[in-house]
């Protein structure tokens, strides 16, 4: 059996690696971007000089051969299911018996006028990283950089230009930084931080064009308020979308993304979509359909392996979380947050935040029971496995808080704040009962 | 290897003002230790020698103040692998040289240092004899000269590094610890012991045997014996500390107590070595030599002490309350008993290689005072004893700890003698990795596989490979500096003394789907 996969990111190599542990099926991995797997979320470190291209990547060399995984650098124009077959760029066809597509995202534009000018750019391939070098290598060669969109992916960015010293306008159409997600108080935090950093951050403002120079480079951006800044880079980091335009005809159903049942599976027989690019087509939980997450990811790859090599399995994602770092401040999500405009009634919050750090935990439990629905902690680090038997467990806010001894995960010797985080809850229960 | 992607020129690498300006008082200071080198007799050298350690003091304090003041506290490794110091480049080459020969004639050459025998000194050495006797009342020596500049190194970057780092607890308390026990036991204590009983063995209470592989030679042992009550603790201390207190605490809290935090080698690699560390080999190969390397080493200090020690002492009880056959049959039960232990308890933990590793170790050594019993000549083993502590401190003591080890942390490293050399580190680490509370535990599934500990790590331990894959780190090398911690983006890591019970853990649920599928593949194992 042949398995094809497109796409060397997180989710192809993880399904990869699990086929290999599962089977001696023959395995081949496409991708356009680069010969080697290197982990996406570590881009903004090269960048910024704190590793080479190399470390980045969390297989040496000789994995590859030793697990028997070919690679392929090519990409993939067209899809052939009744053939099972694909078509590379370069004109070589490619036999599968399966095929998993792992093709991930890309920025999304919104067709703002000039967006496909020179120096006007997304941030999530190796080549977005080499145009970054090519048009934003100090401060010199680029005076100002513009970063529009205000999500997990911008404030990257806004972080990597800085190591260079490039100033950095920030414009993020939201009232306070990433709060279609974060509740306000922890918001408020990361807004305060980014201006530490000496970054221009523009709330509550929008692009309205961006204008390019007689050389078709970008000169400078328009705001809907009809201020022109200019700038030798504009970073669109408005979120991603799925990778899925070379399937168009290729009869797979596409939604946002390639759509998938609880398996994995798409619409045709032996064609999977994993990661970025797939799109449940029954949400799961509260999970959004598309999740473009490094973890969820992974824990696609490694479901849609033990599918492929015959024990069907659909996919089960546990709790929810996911982590973060905005420039100093470590994030880490359990559980469900939600931020106020979209949070139901019967969800409450209790929120604690550090006097004068950047510190600060947020517990949102249901407000009939007490039952913990979800943490949120900035520049506090907590026990997963610990927050995950909690939420198994249905233990209440009052019983996290007791015990959240058992959940820190600071290192050793960082000051210890559950007395202050108790003392307030119980003001707070106080107060509201 | 171009680290740097740039087609329109390179990141900024440019140095502010007040950088440019420490580094001009840093070099001053350390023009003026080259004149005295250089033989240019300064008419105050108390009052010179005093400017000159003033003024690097001083440079590094106001480099620190340039890289780090007017930023947020954080993580700042930008740009580590686009300047030249850092990443291999000529600065790094050329100060890798110059710490090289001052190893050399340091180690072999200390007349060009100013050293006289049998007469006042001159050159450098003379221009630190005020501080040397107003220490100890004595005049300076090369390794007196040695001591001041490494203590001085230790405290200077180690304020760097607090800065560096002043949002981290752990690295702070840690950082204030190796600059206390560098100051105070390695520097200061011993001068002072000096002053006041100048007929002990000048002794760092901190550096153990092996480490300090000629604790017990004639000359210590006797002037301990001679000294009655105090010499004789400091000389029941100093083989208590290897066979007593190390296994104790090392028990309790990994080696991290000695390695980041007490020792010297350890305090110099953690403060100036720093923007050295992420320079380590990564790669299994080079984990491979480590293992044979680091062994060997520890098996040749266990041999030549043995050696030393059986060649002084008399074949009854009449010179010393040992004698030869008691000293090797004691040094024979006790390795047996340890390999006994080991291959009763922890034979499933060790890998392959370490086991047969072990066998092969210790058979030869067993076979070697075996030998001696059977052999009727002065030789202790197969060979001389003084030509056996000569070897070693020759090869272990000068050139692998000091010109190796050192000398070359712009190209390999700061551990590159903690890594591969040093026995202390190896019994330390065999401890660690078979009884120790200690290990790095990886939180559940938020790990990133960005790797910045693994990069960062300056033992060259590839901590993703464990991270990514849900598994707490157990390692023998682990020194517990904690810096793979504090450079994770996601907090990931943690240093963590806990109950030997599923110390070495397989937390794969978080990382995948929900337990049914982990269930699934526990069972493929």
């Amino acid at each position: 059996m042949h398995v094809l996969i497109i796409g060397n990111g997180i989710s192809g190599v993880t399904a990869a690696r699990h086929i290999r542990k599962n089977s001696d099926c023959r395995i081949t991995l496409i991708s356009a971007e680069t010969d080697a797997f290197f982990s996406r979320t570590a881009l903004m470190y090269i960048y910024m000089g704190h590793l080479t291209f190399q470390q980045t990547q969390p297989y040496p060399e000789s994995f590859w051969s030793r697990n028997r995984m070919d690679r392929i650098r090519g990409y993939v124009t067209a899809i052939h299911p009744e053939t099972r077959s694909v078509a590379l760029a370069d004109g070589r066809e490619i036999g599968y018996d399966k095929l998993i597509l792992a093709t991930g995202s890309k920025p999304n534009k919104f067709g703002w006028p000039g967006q496909d000018l020179d120096g006007v750019q997304g941030l999530y391939s190796y080549q977005d990283l080499e145009r970054l070098e090519a048009f934003a290598p100090n401060a010199t060669a680029c005076r100002r950089a513009v970063v529009v969109g205000g999500g997990l992916i911008g404030i990257e960015l806004a972080e990597m230009l800085r190591s260079r010293d490039i100033p950095v306008t920030f414009l993020v159409r939201e009232s306070s930084f990433w709060n279609g997600v974060l509740p306000a108080g922890e918001s408020e935090m990361i807004n305060t931080h980014i201006r530490e950093h000496h970054i221009d951050l523009r709330l509550g403002t929008n692009l309205k064009e961006i204008l390019p120079d007689a050389n078709g480079r970008v000169r400078a951006v328009v705001t809907e308020q009809g201020e022109t800044i200019p700038c030798n880079l504009v970073g669109l980091t408005a979120g991603v979308s799925p990778n899925i335009d070379f399937l168009r005809g290729s009869g797979i159903n596409l939604g946002k993304g390639v759509l998938v049942n609880r398996y994995l599976e798409t619409n045709l027989p032996d064609i999977y979509a994993v990661g970025d690019c797939a799109q449940q087509r029954e949400p799961i939980g509260r999970r959004r359909p598309v999740e473009a997450v490094w973890y969820t990811g992974r824990m696609m790859g490694e479901t849609v392996a033990r599918t492929v090599c015959g024990q069907r399995t659909a996919y089960t994602p546990g709790h929810w979380f996911n982590s973060a770092k905005f420039l100093d401040i470590e994030y880490q999500t359990y559980g469900w947050v939600f931020p106020e405009h979209t949070r139901e009634a019967h969800e409450a919050h209790f929120h604690w935040r550090h006097p004068k750090k950047h510190i600060c935990l947020t517990l949102a439990y249901d407000r009939g029971s007490g039952t913990l629905l979800g943490v949120n902690t900035f520049g506090m680090r907590m026990r997963h496995a610990v927050l995950d038997q909690w939420l198994t467990e249905q233990r209440t806010a009052e019983y996290a808080l007791t015990h959240l001894r058992e959940a820190l995960f600071d290192p050793e010797g960082y000051s210890d704040y559950r007395k202050h985080i108790q003392t307030a809850f119980r003001q707070q229960t106080l107060t509201a009962s | 290897m171009n680290p740097s992607l740039s087609l329109a020129g390179g990141p900024p690498s440019a140095l502010n003002r007040i950088q440019r300006l420490s580094l001009f008082l840093g070099f001053a200071g350390l023009f003026i230790l080259l004149l005295a080198t250089f033989g240019i007799g300064f008419p105050k050298p108390g009052l010179w020698l005093a400017l000159a350690l003033f003024l690097i003091l001083g440079g590094v304090l106001g480099y620190s103040l340039g890289a780090y003041s007017g930023h947020p506290a954080g993580i700042r490794n930008n740009g580590v692998w686009f300047k030249s110091l850092s990443a291999r480049g000529i600065w790094a080459w050329g100060l890798g040289i110059l710490l090289t020969g001052f190893y050399v004639v340091l180690y072999f050459y200390p007349q060009y240092l100013g050293l006289v025998q049998d007469g006042p000194n001159r050159g450098l050495i003379a221009l630190f004899d005020p501080l040397s006797r107003a220490l100890s009342g004595n005049p300076a020596s090369q390794w007196f000269v040695y001591g001041a500049l490494y203590t001085l190194a230790i405290l200077a970057f180690g304020a760097k590094f607090i800065w560096k780092y002043r949002h981290n607890r752990y690295q702070l308390l840690r950082t204030l610890s190796v600059m206390f026990f560098q100051l105070a036991f390695a520097f200061l204590i011993p001068e002072i012991m000096a002053r006041l009983n100048g007929d002990l063995p000048y002794y760092d209470l901190k550096n153990i045997w092996p480490l300090n592989y000629y604790n017990f030679e004639r000359y210590r042992v006797n002037a301990f014996i001679g000294e009655g009550n105090l010499g004789l603790a400091m000389l029941l201390f100093g083989v208590a500390s290897t066979l007593v207190i190390t296994p104790v605490l090392t028990y309790f809290y990994g080696k991290r107590w000695y390695c980041s935090w007490v020792c010297g080698c350890g305090g110099l690699a953690e403060t100036a070595g720093d923007p050295f560390r992420h320079l380590s080999d990564k790669s299994t190969f080079a984990w491979r030599v480590e293992r044979w390397v680091i062994y060997s080493v520890l098996v040749f200090v266990v041999l030549m002490t043995t050696a030393v020690v059986y060649s002084y002492l008399g074949p009854d009880h009449s010179r010393y309350w040992l004698s030869r056959g008691e000293l090797l049959v004691g040094v024979g039960v006790l390795l047996t008993l340890v390999f006994a232990w080991v291959m009763l308890f922890r034979r499933k933990e060790l890998q392959k290689d370490a086991r047969y590793g072990a066998i092969a170790y210790f058979t030869i050594i067993l076979a070697l005072i075996g030998f001696h019993y059977l052999s009727d000549t002065q030789h202790v083993f197969l060979f001389r004893s003084e030509t056996l502590r000569k070897t070693y401190s020759l090869l272990i003591g000068s050139i692998f700890s000091g010109v190796i080890g050192t000398g070359f942390y712009p190209i390999f490293g700061s551990r590159v003698w903690c890594r591969f050399g040093c026995p202390m580190a190896a019994i330390l680490g065999l401890q660690q990795r078979l009884l120790s509370r200690f290990r790095i535990t990886t939180n559940g599934g938020q790990c990133i596989s960005c790797g910045n500990c693994s990069a960062y790590c300056e033992m060259g331990i590839d901590v993703r490979a464990y991270a990514q894959k849900g598994r707490n780190i157990v390692r023998a090398s682990c020194v517990g500096c904690g810096i793979c911690s504090a450079v994770c983006p996601r907090g990931v890591l943690r240093l963590e003394n806990g109950p030997l019970q599923n110390r070495i853990n397989h937390r794969d649920m978080l990382l995948g789907a929900e337990v049914d599928l982990m269930d699934f593949v526990g069972e493929e194992k």
